[in-house]
């Protein structure tokens, strides 16, 4: 049996129909975001981004049948090298490479320029992968957990310090991986807290409500725990305390931890009409463009939103509001339709590895795609902050495109080999 | 290993594309401001301003047209390495002024136009033009602007500026915004709503810099101007531009009427202002130059200055007791010289020789004959009932009240009533021996010159009028206003008006205005008025109208302090009318007479 007849029995064609249904219509959404009726266009003009997103993910399928021929055990055997790497030209790009909009995270290679961060995702899934299938790994060990949070942490740290702070914290999913891995929830719990009780202070204004609020919360949960042991009782008021904390942090981190603009993403969130010509205006105008497409939308090359100008970004990060523009709910349907299932199709693959080390990466690449999917479309409609991250396989840009191809059929092609694994 | 913990990941993304789904719903589906608030993001209204109709004169030639001016936009965030100084220069702006304006201009909006100079002339801009490329974010916008073809009728047509903002707050039908332009008096102001046409509008699409990207849905929505309607005067341009002339450096008025339609030839008032200064980007600097005049250029003395009728009154004192009864025309009066002073005549008159003499005793005596007629034993009572009947018919002659000419602010002149008197003579009882100065047009008489014109086209109409009108035709319809075609009756028959008008045909041939009125192929019929204006000289005033049979001119023309209406006004009214009836003077003495202005001995 030929490894290419391997290849093509056992890969998972409905996630490969979903990858190119969804970068089509991406590219397509591409060419409609830039497009100008006056200068009558063409798709495959390589002058706009339309044309050059056809050629960028004509070099992922190349990339992606290069996975495919390498053996599968590479990845395996090569996590922690391929991690080290991409560590290696984080630190490398944070030194030498060249500044875009802020963010010190490009290199330049001719015409052609690649964003070391993007791929730094697939290594990180591939290192926590390897670690945590690693013999003698047990999750509820502080010490495992101490590495696993440095695996994530450092390519975060690093990115944080190129100034792109939006990609850094994709790393924050792979908790949702650990969690499901078996680490306790508390983490999870927390941070989820954390992030409700940071919103709520800046909702309402008059902090004492807050404290009322955790009080009643804290003398309830008491009451309710059956055995009122000391630490039991001790850990609700520790917990009391913590949010106590986060309160009082939150006017601090706000401003003197957050930079303006970040500051202006979280007010914009908190309230979008508070200053609609200044911090609020990518939102204002995203919003705007999405809810005027209707139920049906206004009809391919028709938006006017997107084509002049008024959406920021629109052929990357925004690239949603040209669907939700020109398609209406119906378009919005179908997109967020076909990303849910991609989602859920990974987890299926991922949930019938036998080998931890797909398994977890098979997770590690749900939560990314996720995390991107769920932040990119929650900042256009007003759900999430701005945080410049591009929506997987859909928005516009090289190093995204082959990023994602990457992360994913990496998996695909684990995931073909999963009969021929021995469990561990 | 928690195997319900994949479950709980899987809930977590499902759970997510359903709030999207959901917030979708609500910002795509149920609600509508954002589709609204993209339109309004894409959507540039440009406003299509109409043509303003063009005036001409009766013969078709052209007085009032529109000309090109040109507003500076510009556009803050487009101004780029601006040389402020050498901007400043061109403009003819000091810095302050700059400052102040561009500020403005980024109040309103970073992105947009905003006017920054308002109407620079066409010279303006060939001066300008070459260096607009310098001048990065300015932008030159056409606009229209009215113009003259000679300094002429100023007073009459009045003058057309931007809407101002007390006006926008009184405009009950919601007509104009901010921008527009407006007929602030005149034939500009009377007949704006047919002068001014109908704003379009044309909806542009957009883009976030407000740069034009096309039309919105093909111009579905967009509205054409509508130009406004041409107005066809009845001024005569030649005989204005005459009249004007004979008026340089003198105050007073000159109106001239065809008595056959009413139509008003020509309405000249003295001092008057160049109309080319109300246009343009001078407006408001000539404006006030020209409002603080003591000369007063901006009063329109043919409709708003008030006189005493003086002797021309006598006339209609005749007519009216012919008409009443209380004389005929060979009646005979001696010229006492009582109760007033008369000029030497002879000892005494029939009806023809006291309008032609201009004798005062006669006409004291023929207005005691119409008031008091004995319909009372009481003298007081007999006026009183003698005076209202009296006072009917001199305002059937279109006195004492506004004629109803197309032209705003027309004063209405003063005839005296029982009324009048009571308020007078705070209710004390009165009589005929207390108001006679009345009977010569003194008094408390007041009229206007246009009022005078009329009274002359009513002679030599034998009886009727048409209400002096300017516009005798609206757009291409050939007609003016409906009240225009309407004839007016006086009180007194036809058949007296034959003494009137061989009365005054014998002024002017054998009496008063025999020196310096006297045409010699027309026959032409005036009467001269000398109105009393102690201290300074007497106002001169002459009405005539020519030729005495099927007439075709009527004048009146007033000449303040210039002594006798024999001399600067008759030799005025009888140079229109030559001009008007031969094409120029076959006097040209009289003609420098005027023109040298030294009326007074």
């Amino acid at each position: 049996m030929s490894t290419r007849d391997d290849i093509s029995n056992n890969i998972d064609w409905l996630t490969v129909m979903l990858f190119f249904f969804i970068a089509l219509l991406g590219w397509m959404n591409i060419f409609a975001a830039v497009y100008d009726e006056s200068a009558n266009q063409n798709i495959f003009d390589m002058s706009l981004n339309s044309g050059r997103q056809l050629i960028f993910l004509g070099s992922s399928i190349i990339l992606i049948i290069a996975i495919m021929v390498v053996d599968y055990k590479f990845y395996d055997t090569f996590g922690y090298f391929i991690y080290g790497g991409i560590i290696f030209l984080l630190v490398f790009v944070l030194l030498f490479g060249r500044e875009v909009a802020g963010s010190k995270s490009w290199f330049e290679l001719g015409p052609m320029r690649l964003q070391p961060s993007e791929f730094a995702k697939f290594a990180t899934a591939l290192a926590v992968a390897k670690y945590m299938s690693s013999s003698g790994f047990r999750i509820d060990r502080l010490s495992k957990q101490v590495v696993l949070f440095a695996i994530v942490g450092t390519p975060a740290i690093l990115i944080i310090l190129q100034g792109d702070t939006g990609t850094a914290l994709v790393y924050s999913i792979f908790v949702l991986v650990f969690f499901r891995e078996g680490m306790s929830p508390i983490l999870l719990i927390l941070g989820i807290a954390s992030a409700i009780i940071f919103v709520l202070t800046l909702l309402v204004s008059n902090h004492l409500y807050l404290y009322i609020g955790i009080v009643v919360l804290g003398a309830i949960s008491i009451l309710l725990i059956k055995k009122k042991t000391i630490k039991k009782v001790g850990l609700v008021i520790a917990g009391g305390l913590i949010v106590s904390g986060v309160i009082v942090s939150v006017d601090y981190v706000i401003s003197d931890v957050l930079k303006p603009h970040q500051q202006n993403r979280i007010k914009a969130l908190i309230n979008p009409d508070g200053d609609p010509l200044g911090y609020g205006w990518n939102v204002t105008q995203s919003k705007i463009a999405i809810g005027s497409g209707g139920f049906s939308g206004k009809g391919f090359l028709k938006g006017t939103q997107t084509k002049f100008d008024f959406v920021p970004a629109q052929s990357t990060d925004f690239i949603f509001c040209t669907i939700g523009e020109e398609h209406g709910w119906f378009g919005s349907l179908v997109t967020i339709g076909l990303f849910v299932a991609l989602l859920l199709r990974i987890i299926h693959i991922a949930e019938r590895q036998k080998w931890r080390f797909s398994r977890v990466y098979g997770y590690s690449v749900a939560c990314i795609f996720f995390f991107h999917f769920a932040v990119n479309i929650g900042m256009t409609i007003g759900l999430f902050p701005v945080i410049g991250i591009p929506l997987p396989l859909f928005s516009y840009g090289g190093s995204s495109l082959w990023g994602f191809s990457i992360l994913l059929f990496i998996l695909l092609k684990l995931d073909s080999h999963r009969t021929q694994v021995l469990v561990h | 290993m928690d195997n319900s913990r994949k479950y709980i990941v899987q809930l977590i993304i499902i759970l997510v594309g359903i709030t999207f789904l959901t917030k979708l719903f609500s910002i795509q589906v149920l609600d509508t401001k954002y589709a609204k608030a993209a339109n309004s993001n894409i959507i540039n209204k440009v406003i299509d301003y109409p043509y303003r109709g063009i005036i001409y004169d009766r013969n078709g030639e052209l007085i009032v047209y529109n000309t090109p001016q040109y507003n500076l936009t510009v556009i803050p965030n487009d101004v780029k390495k601006l040389d402020t100084i050498k901007f400043c220069e061109v403009f003819e702006i000091t810095k302050e002024e700059f400052d102040e304006k561009i500020n403005a201009a980024r109040r309103f909006s970073y992105v947009q136009p905003s006017i920054f100079i308002k109407m620079l002339s066409n010279e303006d801009l060939a001066r300008v033009q070459d260096h607009l490329v310098d001048f990065r974010g300015f932008n030159v916008q056409a606009r229209t602007t009215r113009a003259y073809t000679k300094p002429v009728l100023s007073n009459a047509l009045g003058y057309v500026s931007e809407v101002s903002k007390r006006q926008l707050e009184r405009d009950t039908t919601n007509y104009y915004q901010q921008g527009d332009y407006i007929g602030q008096s005149g034939i500009e102001a009377y007949y704006e709503e047919y002068l001014r046409g109908r704003r379009g509008v044309k909806y542009k699409i957009k883009n976030v810099k407000g740069i034009e990207k096309g039309d919105f849905e093909d111009g579905k929505y967009d509205t054409l101007s509508i130009p406004g309607e041409n107005l066809t005067t009845t001024i005569d341009l030649r005989l204005q531009e005459y009249g004007k002339e004979l008026l340089e450096g003198k105050a007073g008025s000159i109106v001239a009427i065809e008595p056959s339609s009413g139509e008003i030839l020509s309405l000249v008032s003295g001092p008057s202002y160049d109309p080319g200064l109300l246009t343009g980007r001078k407006y408001s600097t000539n404006f006030s130059a020209i409002s603080l005049d003591t000369a007063k250029p901006l009063f329109n003395r043919p409709l708003m200055a008030q006189y005493r009728p003086g002797s021309i009154f006598k006339i209609i004192q005749a007519l009216i007791a012919l008409q009443e009864g209380a004389i005929s025309r060979s009646t005979y009066i001696p010229c006492i010289m009582r109760p007033m002073k008369c000029h030497y005549h002879g000892p005494g008159e029939t009806l023809v020789g006291a309008i032609t003499n201009s004798c005062n005793p006669y006409f004291y005596n023929v207005m005691k004959r119409v008031v008091n007629t004995g319909l009372s034993e009481d003298s007081y009572e007999d006026t009183r009932l003698g005076l209202s009947s009296w006072t009917e018919n001199v305002k059937s002659f279109g006195l004492g009240e506004p004629l109803g000419i197309d032209l705003p602010n027309e004063k209405t002149g003063l005839v005296p009533s029982v009324e009048y008197y009571d308020r007078a003579y705070n209710n004390r009882p009165w009589k005929y021996s207390n108001i006679y100065s009345i009977a010569i047009g003194e008094g408390e008489n007041l009229v206007v010159p246009i009022q005078m014109a009329n009274f002359a086209a009513i002679v030599a109409n034998r009886g009727y009028y048409y209400i002096p009108h300017l516009v005798k035709s609206i757009g291409n319809s050939g007609q003016p206003l409906p009240q225009y075609l309407e004839k007016h009756f006086t009180t007194v028959d036809t058949k007296h008006f034959d003494v009137a008008v061989e009365a005054m045909a014998e002024v002017v041939r054998s009496g008063t205005g025999q020196y310096r009125a006297k045409l010699k192929d027309i026959e032409v019929c005036g009467k001269t008025g000398t109105v009393q204006n102690d201290p300074m000289p007497d106002h001169s005033v002459f009405i005539a109208f020519a030729p005495k049979d099927n007439p075709k001119i009527a004048v009146s023309v007033y000449v303040e302090d210039a002594g006798q209406g024999a001399r600067a006004a008759a030799s005025i009214a009888s140079l229109m009318i030559e001009k008007y009836l031969l094409g120029e003077t076959e006097r040209p003495h009289i003609e420098e007479f005027v023109k040298k202005g030294e009326f007074l001995y």
